[in-house]
């Protein structure tokens, strides 16, 4: 590789090039805050104007929200052990962990799925209520993340297993590390002002 | 700062176990104690950004001393927070604040209040 490699520290971090493609991504991630605020702003704006379609209240129920917050935190822990094998060196560790990371990303939107698939039953869809708009399109974002997500981290792993851990690999997989920890911070605020604010107001 | 030379990776199992002592309690605090509705809004979001805070410090490296700091530009990070607090902080302020809209009741309130039943 190139002659400005450096020798220690984090593989990801020994070329400049990595460097900055980690600082860029974190410029991505603000703007990703910046993007997911909008979209808070128009769900607590429109909080409550449910219009004929059923309330809030009455569909989000605790059992199901608390299990996809559980699939997503203990997916974000796992993905940190899987940086965590990674800076240790072991492929194997780091790809045992991302597919667990994986499974329990399609376990979270398995739930989701089947959780609009429900709402939209009891008649609470995009087109029904402004409230329900704001809602869909909010968890909607969040859920076409983790989605992209996973689709991402598929091919990285195709990438892991056919070019082993490189400087370049090791910053993709970091850079997609930050990207899943960061959709669990936006899944804690959905859970915390939308459905536990939804189930007590 | 980083544990990453030890074996266990102490810090994401204490982030771990912290993020789900703190959800079953903004849980408890939802849907279990019976403050008045206000303080529950209040605890849980404040435990919401403890949470945050636990992913972006324990989990996300951005304050470890081997790669220098994770390349984090805080000051980019600040701003998007900023942002993001007065995006939503605003909007409710000039959309809603003082405005009561039960289905139930219909006071006088103009003829602007049957168009934010919409």
């Amino acid at each position: 590789m190139s002659t400005h490699e450096l020798k220690t520290g984090p593989l990801e971090y020994r070329t400049q090039e990595g460097q900055m493609s980690i600082l860029g991504f974190w410029i991505f991630l603000g703007a990703e805050v910046v993007l997911f605020s909008t979209l808070f702003a128009t769900y607590a704006v429109l909080f409550g104007r449910t219009a004929d379609a059923p309330v809030p209240a009455d569909l989000f129920e605790p059992g199901i929200t608390l299990v996809m917050t559980f699939l997503l935190l203990t997916s974000s822990f796992t993905c940190g052990l899987a940086i965590h094998q990674m800076r240790a060196g072991s492929l194997k560790g780091l790809i045992t962990w991302l597919v667990i990371t994986l499974g329990l990303g399609l376990g979270f939107l398995g739930f989701e799925i089947y959780e609009f698939i429900h709402y939209a039953h009891e008649g609470a869809t995009l087109q029904s209520s402004s409230f329900w708009s704001a809602f869909f399109v909010l968890a909607g974002t969040h859920g076409v993340h983790v989605t992209l997500g996973i689709g991402w981290a598929v091919l990285l792993i195709i990438q892991l297993v056919k070019r082993g851990l490189t400087p370049v690999t090791s910053r993709k997989v970091f850079v997609i590390s930050l990207y899943w920890h960061f959709l669990d911070v936006i899944w804690i605020f959905i859970f915390t002002s939308v459905y536990l604010i939804g189930m007590v107001v | 700062m980083s544990k990453n030379t030890k074996h266990v990776p102490v810090q994401h199992i204490i982030g771990f176990l912290l993020s789900i002592v703190l959800t079953l309690l903004a849980v408890w605090a939802a849907l279990g104690s019976n403050l008045p509705v206000a303080w529950i809004i209040i605890a849980i979001m404040a435990l919401a950004i403890i949470q945050a805070g636990i992913q972006l410090f324990m989990f996300m490296h951005m304050t470890e001393s081997s790669s220098g700091g994770g390349h984090v530009p805080w000051n980019m990070m600040f701003h998007g927070f900023v942002l993001a607090a007065i995006i939503v902080a605003g909007s409710l302020f000039t959309m809603s604040f003082g405005f009561h809209h039960d289905h139930g009741s219909h006071t006088d309130h103009q003829e602007e209040s049957s168009h934010q039943h919409d």
